[in-house]
């Protein structure tokens, strides 16, 4: 089985993980910008961060033959300081022709806030001057089903911004119709206790179809696994899907979304 | 897949969270002092377990959800913690 991992957070992960992945049949994995845990102090720490996501960490992954892509942008753990969001979104453009940057993203929200707001709306306002892919991150627990909700209206209210190059990361039950509803694609993340477990991702798939949907682990600095997406294509097999279901929804469907940006290629792989 | 064919690969793995759920209530309800927002929020959320209609787990979630539409003025934390302290039947 080959697989595309389309939300990992590698620079917090060691080189056993991406041997993991490798053997697992992972053929590309795909990193967004994130919350390191701590705020960073200055808009040069993003700048070292983005060379980081653009130079080293594809370094790191083609010694293990994996093609790594990056997304940019200030996240929404970071976004309250309005200041520090603009000088760092100032800084996005310059980064933007890297051949493994996708777009922008994880863009999003966390706890609803209006700073939260405006700086996800100079995302959307930059992603739809730069015409890039939008990948978005959907608040935790309590605050996700209202976060999804004021997300969706932003980017709606953009005209620039077509639905089907917008992914709505880590959906559930109760916000995966919404995103769907709007076009846009629905990202499920298999992640310990605040998001996806296996099973409920294959029953949403079941429920909701296998059109505009992906799956990935979000591996990150806390307790994750970047094995998530077979493990849960083992899951789908155990409940008979066959072959070309498990493959749809692990390969062609990333490949499908990603593919919107002409820099996604994966050498070697057969589409 | 049949319902026969869930419940033999399910079952037993919901009977176990279900019994983890149970020793966790039994938990807070040996230690000393009140419920909080959470732990209302959980006992709520019970409830749609019992229900006759679909779309269960759908349920769970909104009853731990932020029902509110409008963005707070400003986020003085990072975290969240599971449930709405606002909303309680």
């Amino acid at each position: 089985m080959k697989y595309i991992e389309p939300h990992a957070h590698m620079v917090s992960r060691v080189t056993d993980d991406y041997v993991k992945m490798t053997l697992a049949g992972c053929v590309a994995v795909c990193e967004p910008a994130f919350w390191a845990g701590f705020d960073r102090s200055s808009a040069d720490g993003f700048y070292d961060y983005f060379c980081q996501l653009t130079e080293h960490e594809p370094k790191r992954a083609a010694k293990f033959g994996l093609p790594h892509f990056s997304w940019l942008c200030i996240n929404p753990k970071e976004s309250e300081d309005v200041k520090l969001a603009e000088d760092v979104i100032a800084l996005i453009p310059k980064f933007l022709d890297r051949p493994n940057v996708l777009g922008i993203g994880e863009i999003g929200l966390n706890k609803n806030s209006r700073n939260e707001l405006r700086v996800l709306e100079m995302h959307v306002d930059l992603a739809a001057r730069y015409k890039q892919l939008i990948l978005v991150h959907t608040p935790h627990l309590e605050d996700k089903l209202k976060g999804t909700r004021l997300i969706l209206d932003v980017i709606k209210a953009d005209k620039r911004i077509r639905p089907e190059r917008v992914i709505i990361d880590h959906v559930e039950e109760h916000t995966v119709k919404v995103v769907l509803d709007a076009g846009m694609w629905a990202g499920m993340t298999l992640y310990p206790e605040s998001k996806c477990s296996p099973p409920r991702a294959v029953d949403m798939v079941e429920v909701f179809g296998n059109e505009r949907v992906w799956m990935n682990c979000a591996c990150d600095w806390g307790v994750s696994d970047p094995l998530a997406v077979p493990k849960t294509a083992l899951e789908m097999k155990k409940r008979g899907h066959n072959a070309e279901a498990i493959d749809k929804l692990v390969f062609q469907n990333p490949m499908k979304f990603l593919g919107q940006c002409p820099k996604f290629k994966i050498p070697g792989v057969q589409v | 897949m049949t319902r026969q064919q869930v419940l033999d690969l399910y079952f037993m793995d919901a009977r176990s969270k279900l019994i983890d759920l149970a020793a966790f209530i039994d938990r807070v309800e040996r230690a000393n002092g009140e419920d909080d927002f959470r732990m209302k929020a959980l006992r709520e959320a019970l409830k749609n377990l019992s229900n006759e209609g679909k779309e269960k787990a759908k349920q769970v979630l909104l009853t731990f959800s932020d029902p509110t539409t409008n963005p707070i003025a400003a986020a003085t934390t990072k975290a969240a913690c599971g449930a709405f302290p606002g909303v309680m039947k």
